[in-house]
């Protein structure tokens, strides 16, 4: 069904047809859209669920950890400090093994304080055990909660999911999509069946004390279940595309045959690198990008296939690891250490940050200084004149 | 093993400390709420002696979470059981030790409280961080030696009194509140049964002595927790709705005999300054909860 | 899959805590017992049973010798022996 929606009106409608019975966030820009329109399905009688209004986000997190518990499916969004506040309730909801579905609705990290986009939030949160998807645009946001529960649910993997969307870009942007039917939801998406949860009449105890003698095989488990997932991942997107018919990898090759040189990117970015490569090989310019959907599990081996025969890549980082390489760049660059085919050139950039657009003049200054030796960490459209400012 | 030492709900072979109020105190609570009962416990001592993996002492389901979102995670399995149209015949308990309650439990209880779930929050008060070694809580009392309020040359303890969680709880406005003391089981009981039985939050704060931390011998935990109580610094206290509805009276008995069987305050035994202010929060207690029954 | 860590109720009951204690048990005289439970009551190790007078006793698997039971007794009929090892 084509809609021109708002994305976190889109988003919420989804998740709304993926029935959560349990629903609990706290405010915080620019996730707020989402649960308020989640809010309003409740109150209106069209979504039967227990919407709880919490006092933070970490218990708003404990709340969908106690319900995904009992057996019930949950969602939850945040951004930004919210998702921090969450940060030791991911790392256990991971550890308990619980299928959460949270939308992070990615926003710049204070101080200072700023509620614009970029994607240091969820980035610093990449070890926390969940499955991290990026999309793109509204239409992906959309689809990748339906394979986010999906995923996340599957009794072979059990591991909760987080779909990253660039805040405002994809929350408030309104676009034309199409909306995923009931009918199809329900087709793709079956009743959450928990393999293990909080039932008086079979009386588990969860969430113990592991001594040495058993914590290293829960975490061995984890990344097992990770390496899983990867494999999982394009059965689950082929499943997807037979019923919505629209086709998702955990990494996209656009235009990369005989590229030259290409960008590594994640997220909303990608489309507008995407104008700008098909700019570029209107003008004969071998370029092309590389979108990376999913970061955990980092497809380390469609990464190198795709990149391994091009020349220059750029690493587009909108985060940080301040005192070390861009994240993104540092692990797309150990992916080649040591490897024959590797590219000549693997150059980092970090652009976007908190909310400062990157505009195809950017991406274009990324592609030329692609032309000369490799960089490390360079910030693209830094404001000298600023930093003359001295206290 | 007989037949009925394995239908308790909170079994043995848990990893307490001999003489452990806390433990004493869990079977009690259990032996009232029954097998339907679903518990949220915050680390602490209660959750690391009864669930150490692979082996647990519950026989009713128990999760536990972190040390501070037990009141949240209970509202998610409260909420759930609301959805599944099963909340009817459940109770539903989350459960901390004082830290995990009265300090950094604060928020997301205060949060439960005030959302209206129907769950008793259960804080069993041993008045310090006994599981990480015995540090100061806002629960600790008055003058006791804790390893991070330690008597000393410039130090009689702990400078500051209990943080009155019951009346913290009372001013959300729920359904119950009491107060009770493994010293007083029978007691104990009523109030786990009475809490059950109504809708909404309720909070219940249990004295638990902790023979480690106190610094007693194993078997005066019934005795100095029953101590506690009749020297007026812990009162048996019950509020509905707000409203104070039972007192446990007492002929009271002076601080010191409660004081003298702990090393915690053995600092303040030759120190009549200080004995005299502790005996003025019993006073207090006592007047304020009217706790003797006056004759004629 | 391995993990989550979960575990049946009750399964603590493997762990026999008895050979935690250190030089005295309780010894249950069975002479005057009146039956008031407070032994069974107040253990907090929930293994004490038994119904009617003169018929309490402890599982000495858990027992951890704290020694609540012989202490608060009214009419001293559990006392507290040195072990023999």
């Amino acid at each position: 069904m084509r809609a021109f929606l708002e994305g976190s009106k889109a988003i919420a409608n989804t998740v709304s047809l993926c029935r959560p019975g349990v629903i609990s966030a706290y405010p915080i820009t620019p996730q707020t859209h989402i649960v308020e329109e989640l809010a309003q399905l409740v109150a209106d009688g069209k979504l039967d669920s227990q919407f709880v209004n919490v006092e933070s986000e970490h218990s708003a997190a404990s709340v969908v950890l106690g319900a995904s518990a009992s057996g019930v499916r949950v969602f939850t969004a945040t951004s930004s400090q919210g998702l921090f506040l969450m940060a030791e309730v991911l790392f256990n909801i991971a550890g308990m093994r619980l299928p959460i579905v949270l939308t992070c609705a990615n926003r710049a990290i204070s101080a200072p304080i700023n509620i614009w986009n970029d994607q240091q939030d969820s980035v610093s949160l990449r070890d926390c055990g969940f499955v991290q998807l990026y999309a793109e645009n509204v239409q992906e946001a959309v689809d990748f909660h339906l394979l986010a529960y999906r995923l996340a649910e599957h009794k072979d993997i059990m591991l909760p999911v987080m779909v990253c969307i660039d805040g405002y870009i994809l929350t408030h942007g309104i676009e034309t999509l199409d909306m995923p039917e009931k009918e199809k939801i329900d087709k793709f998406l079956p009743a959450y069946q928990a393999p293990y949860k909080l039932d008086v009449d079979n009386p588990l105890t969860l969430g113990f004390l592991a001594d040495p003698d058993y914590y290293t095989e829960t975490r061995f488990a984890m990344q097992e279940t990770h390496n899983e997932a990867l494999k999982m991942l394009p059965e689950l997107f082929a499943d997807f595309s037979s019923v919505f018919g629209r086709n998702y990898q955990c990494v996209e090759k656009y235009r990369l045959e005989d590229a030259q040189k290409a960008i590594v990117a994640m997220g909303s970015v990608c489309g507008t690198i995407k104008d700008v490569v098909d700019e570029l090989r209107k003008k004969g310019k071998k370029v092309g990008l590389l979108k990376i959907s999913a970061l955990r599990p980092f497809p380390m081996q469609d990464i190198y296939n795709a990149l391994k025969g091009i020349p220059r890549v750029a690493v587009m980082d909108r985060a940080l690891s301040l005192g070390s390489l861009a994240p993104l760049y540092s692990e797309i660059k150990s992916i080649f250490f040591a490897k024959k085919k590797a590219p000549k050139i693997i150059s980092s950039f970090i652009a976007g940050l908190g909310g400062r657009d990157i505009t195809a003049e950017s991406i274009k200054e990324i592609f030329r200084q692609l032309n000369q030796r490799e960089v490390v960490g360079k910030f693209i459209d830094l404001k000298a004149e600023l930093l003359q400012d001295k206290l | 093993m007989s037949d009925s030492i394995k239908k308790t709900l909170f079994a043995s072979g848990h990893t307490a400390c001999a003489g452990c109020g806390q433990s004493l105190a869990a079977r009690l609570v259990l032996e009232v709420c029954g097998p339907n009962t679903i518990i949220a416990n915050n680390t602490g001592c209660l959750e690391v002696f009864s669930t150490k993996y692979p082996e647990s002492a519950w026989c009713v389901p128990w999760i536990h979470s972190l040390f501070e979102n037990s009141a949240a995670v209970a509202s998610g399995i409260e909420a759930a059981l609301k959805f599944l149209g099963k909340k009817q015949n459940i109770n539903v308990i989350c459960q901390a030790g004082d830290g995990g309650t009265g300090d950094i439990g604060m928020q997301a209880l205060s949060g439960m409280w005030e959302r209206g779930h129907d769950i008793l929050s259960i804080c069993y008060d041993n008045e310090a961080y006994e599981n990480t070694g015995i540090q100061r809580s806002g629960l600790t009392p008055y003058d006791a030696s804790t390893t991070t309020s330690p008597a000393g040359a410039q130090s009689f303890g702990n400078p500051r009194p209990k943080k009155p969680v019951p009346e913290i709880a009372n001013a959300h406005g729920i359904v119950y509140v009491a107060i009770a003391s493994v010293g007083y089981p029978q007691d104990l009981q009523k109030k786990v049964k009475k809490a059950l039985s109504l809708k909404g939050p309720k909070y219940l704060q249990i004295h638990v002595p902790c023979p480690l931390g106190w610094g007693h011998a194993t078997e005066l935990t019934y005795q100095i927790a029953r101590l506690a109580v009749q020297a007026g610094l812990y009162p048996l206290i019950e509020y509905e709705n707000g409203e104070l509805v039972s007192s446990f009276k007492i002929t009271p008995k002076p601080v010191e005999e409660y004081l003298k069987l702990q090393r915690r305050f053995r600092h303040v035994l030759n120190n009549s300054e200080e004995i005299a202010r502790i005996q003025e929060t019993a006073n207090k207690n006592i007047k304020k909860y009217n706790l003797v029954v006056k004759n004629n | 899959m391995f993990g989550p860590i979960i575990a049946k109720p009750g399964t603590s009951r493997k762990n026999k805590t008895g050979s935690w204690r250190t030089g005295a048990k309780p010894k249950f005289l069975q002479k005057d017992c009146i039956a008031c439970r407070l032994c069974l009551i107040l253990c907090p190790e929930g293994c004490i049973e038994g119904t009617q007078k003169n018929s309490f006793h402890c599982d000495y698997d858990y027992c951890k010798g704290c020694g609540i039971c012989a202490l608060i007794c009214p009419k001293r009929d559990i006392e507290m022996i040195s072990e023999e090892k």
